[in-house]
């Protein structure tokens, strides 16, 4: 789950242009959107994407997204959950 | 009419420089545009981070438009739907046009997508300083110093705007220019007369 | 010099759309009812039998045919050349009577069908692929393209704002008109489907999956449309040298910025109120004049409710009957300003009001409901056009009895 989570820290400041931001210094639990590192719903579409692309899945209701992407954290839990 | 109209203030960049007022800022002989531009953001120390989300062209016209807009520039003394653009270019949003369509091999990005539209820098422009009148997006062969010191002129007759930013917004692939400038109806220190002359002079600024 | 006051009068129109090849075709389908929209046939695409398209119902070898134009070029140039013949056609202007004559249009999307045909043959290798089909690739070749088939030199340009710059493109001409610079302009615009906007708008999120629903509660988002839609501006002169009725005229225009966010509008429209509003001014008319309002109406959650909460504010408590008519012919990007301009300037000449299909629980949130069924034989005085684009682009029409 670590190794996972410092992995989508890279892979998420890759996706979506974060230049000014180091993956160590996002936060495991930090909110990803409003406040926290504060993405938009551009930026919620191209974390679909990336799932897609880097993980091999597919987030088929896009309602499910403000949960799944709530954090590194649940984002790295609903990948693990997909895999099993 | 264009009496009362002036230039308060001028930016341009290209060729690897970013000139202000006729007074040359910033130089760096990087060849790679995107690098060149990202350079002249950390010059000037601009802190925006929506900038590197931006494409290209919203960049190159951001990043004009910002150093444009100095402290001298009096946002307070207008509403925001009377401060109007008046943007053009010739290769409209070609150069993410390319690139978007490399990702569609793959998966769309919907990043790339956004900015597929040459107008979008505007909105950029915009969303920083919440500007909320009138914009104009025009498709040209070749700067046309005339045909915008003709339109921006009719905007300020008609009462559309009482502060107008315009200029010439072009990129593809490494080769960039950004000529924008500020209209205003006062006369400042070192403000030119609104002519055709006078926004083709700046627009050759960067080219001999 | 600029007569602020001067009459810009509309002296043809012409429109090419999933629902009809001509006015006569589209406004028999607006009032019967019938939609354009169905799955996709022309498109090679993976979408082809997911997503809902508003096709035009002509192949590029009858545009060709109708138009005069080589079937080879962009379908946008054939689609537009279509409307715009229709409309220079209907007007009946002969360019030799010496009015200065201009073309303004508008697209979003150039000649981006032929390049897509291009870019797969040279992705595969580089030596291969049609040259030809990426030379008219710009959206001003596409302009270009129709203008030498109208015989139009002496002013042509074009407009690109995403969704309103047909809209734009038609407020730009009545300036012309107004500074005394033309005497005509073909005004509106054009723009093909194309795998470009497809796989953008399905990224994005935004498009139904099923037949569009404007104004719905339960709206799913939008079906992408194509087509083509002109009207031919005239000023007072040559309207006197023209021996038929106008349609109407174009009373009042404007243009702002939502400065919200590059792609969605802001939770209270200030966008879309401004440029309503300033639209009004323009035209010296009340809200309460407006007859009729063409909604911009994408059916995408966002729009609807932005579009829907400005006019809540500017309108209170008068609202006049409104409708999407993207239900119809799909939203056709760079086309629809000028394609709805068509069908608003329809409604003042016939006095007729269009229906906002498949419309079947009202918005929770609006004081106010869309027309469901086609009325005629009602005063149409005055219609409002909304045209709102991505960028934050805001712009409306009004269009005035004579």
């Amino acid at each position: 789950m670590d190794k996972l989570m410092s992995d989508l820290k890279r892979q998420i400041v890759e996706q979506l242009n974060l230049q000014h931001v180091k993956p160590e210094e996002i936060g495991d639990d930090q909110p990803l959107f409003v406040e926290g590192l504060g993405l938009d719903s551009i930026d919620a579409l191209e974390l679909i994407v990336l799932l897609q692309q880097q993980y091999n899945i597919k987030l088929n209701n896009a309602e499910d997204g403000p949960k799944v992407f709530q954090s590194v954290r649940t984002m790295a839990a609903y990948i693990q959950s997909q895999r099993a | 009419m264009t009496e009362n109209l002036y230039i308060t203030a001028s930016c341009s960049i290209a060729g690897n420089v970013v000139v202000k007022d006729g007074k040359k800022l910033f130089e760096n002989a990087e060849t790679n545009a995107q690098l060149f531009l990202v350079s002249i953001y950390q010059h000037f120390a601009l802190n925006y981070p929506r900038f590197y989300k931006m494409d290209n062209l919203a960049k190159l016209g951001w990043l004009a438009t910002e150093i444009l807009l100095d402290a001298s520039f009096s946002k307070q003394d207008y509403q925001p739907e009377e401060i109007g653009l008046v943007f053009s270019n010739r290769s409209g949003s070609l150069d993410t046009d390319i690139k978007y369509y490399e990702t569609v091999k793959t998966i769309a990005s919907p990043a790339l997508f956004v900015y597929t539209l040459p107008n979008i820098v505007m909105g950029e422009i915009c969303i920083r300083h919440h500007f909320k009148g009138e914009n104009d997006f025009f498709i040209f062969d070749r700067f046309d110093a005339g045909f915008l010191q003709e339109y921006m002129a009719h905007l300020f007759a008609t009462g559309a705007v009482r502060a107008c930013i315009g200029g010439w917004i072009e990129i593809l692939d490494n080769d960039y220019h950004a000529s924008v400038f500020l209209i205003e109806q006062k006369k400042k220190e070192n403000a030119l007369l609104f002519t055709e002359e006078n926004i083709h002079h700046i627009y050759q600024i960067t080219h001999g | 010099m600029y007569t602020k006051n001067a009459a810009v009068y509309v002296a043809g129109v012409g429109v090419v759309s999933a629902i009809g090849n001509n006015t006569a075709g589209c406004l028999l389908a607006l009032e019967n009812g019938t939609a354009g929209i169905g799955p996709i046939t022309s498109l090679d695409t993976i979408h082809k039998n997911t997503l809902p398209v508003a096709e035009v119902k002509l192949s590029n070898a009858q545009l060709a045919a109708a138009t005069g134009l080589s079937s080879q070029l962009s379908r946008t140039a054939l689609l537009g050349m279509m409307a715009a013949k229709e409309a220079w056609t209907d007007a009946g202007i002969a360019q030799q009577k010496g009015l200065r004559t201009g073309f303004v249009s508008a697209n979003s999307v150039g000649g981006m069908d032929t390049t897509e045909y291009f870019f797969s043959s040279f992705l595969k290798n580089r030596r291969s692929g049609r040259l030809r089909n990426v030379v008219n690739h710009e959206c001003g070749a596409v302009t270009e393209l129709v203008a030498d088939g109208l015989g139009i030199k002496n002013y042509v340009t074009t407009i690109s704002t995403a969704c309103s710059s047909s809209a734009n493109s038609i407020f730009y001409g009545a300036r012309l008109i107004k500074h005394n610079i033309l005497d005509v302009v073909v005004a509106g615009g054009a723009d093909a489907l194309t795998k470009f906007t497809l796989n953008g708008f399905n990224t994005l999120q935004i498009l139904d999956k099923e037949f569009c629903q404007p104004f719905d509660e339960n709206r799913h988002g939008l079906n992408l449309g194509e087509g083509a839609g002109y009207l031919v501006l005239v000023s007072e002169k040559a309207a006197a040298t023209i021996r038929k009725k106008m349609y109407c005229r174009l009373s009042g225009y404007s243009n702002a910025n939502d400065a919200h966010h590059q792609t969605a509008s802001s939770p209270d429209g200030a966008g879309s109120y401004a440029a309503m509003k300033g639209a009004l001014a323009g035209s010296g008319l009340q809200p309460e004049d407006i007859s009729y309002i063409n909604l911009h109406g994408t059916g995408t959650f966002n729009n609807d409710i932005s579009e829907g909460t400005a006019i809540k504010r500017l309108f209170e408590p008068h609202y006049p009957k409104m409708s999407s008519t993207k239900a119809f012919t799909g939203h056709t990007l760079g086309a629809s300003g000028g394609i709805e301009a068509v069908f608003s300037a329809l409604a003042i000449q016939h006095q007729i009001i269009y229906p906002n299909l498949r419309l079947q629980t009202p918005m929770q949130a609006l004081p106010f409901v869309p027309e469901k069924t086609f009325q005629q034989g009602v005063a149409v005085d005055h219609v409002l056009s909304n045209s709102f684009g991505f960028g934050g682009n805001c712009s409306s029409l009004i269009f005035s009895k004579l």
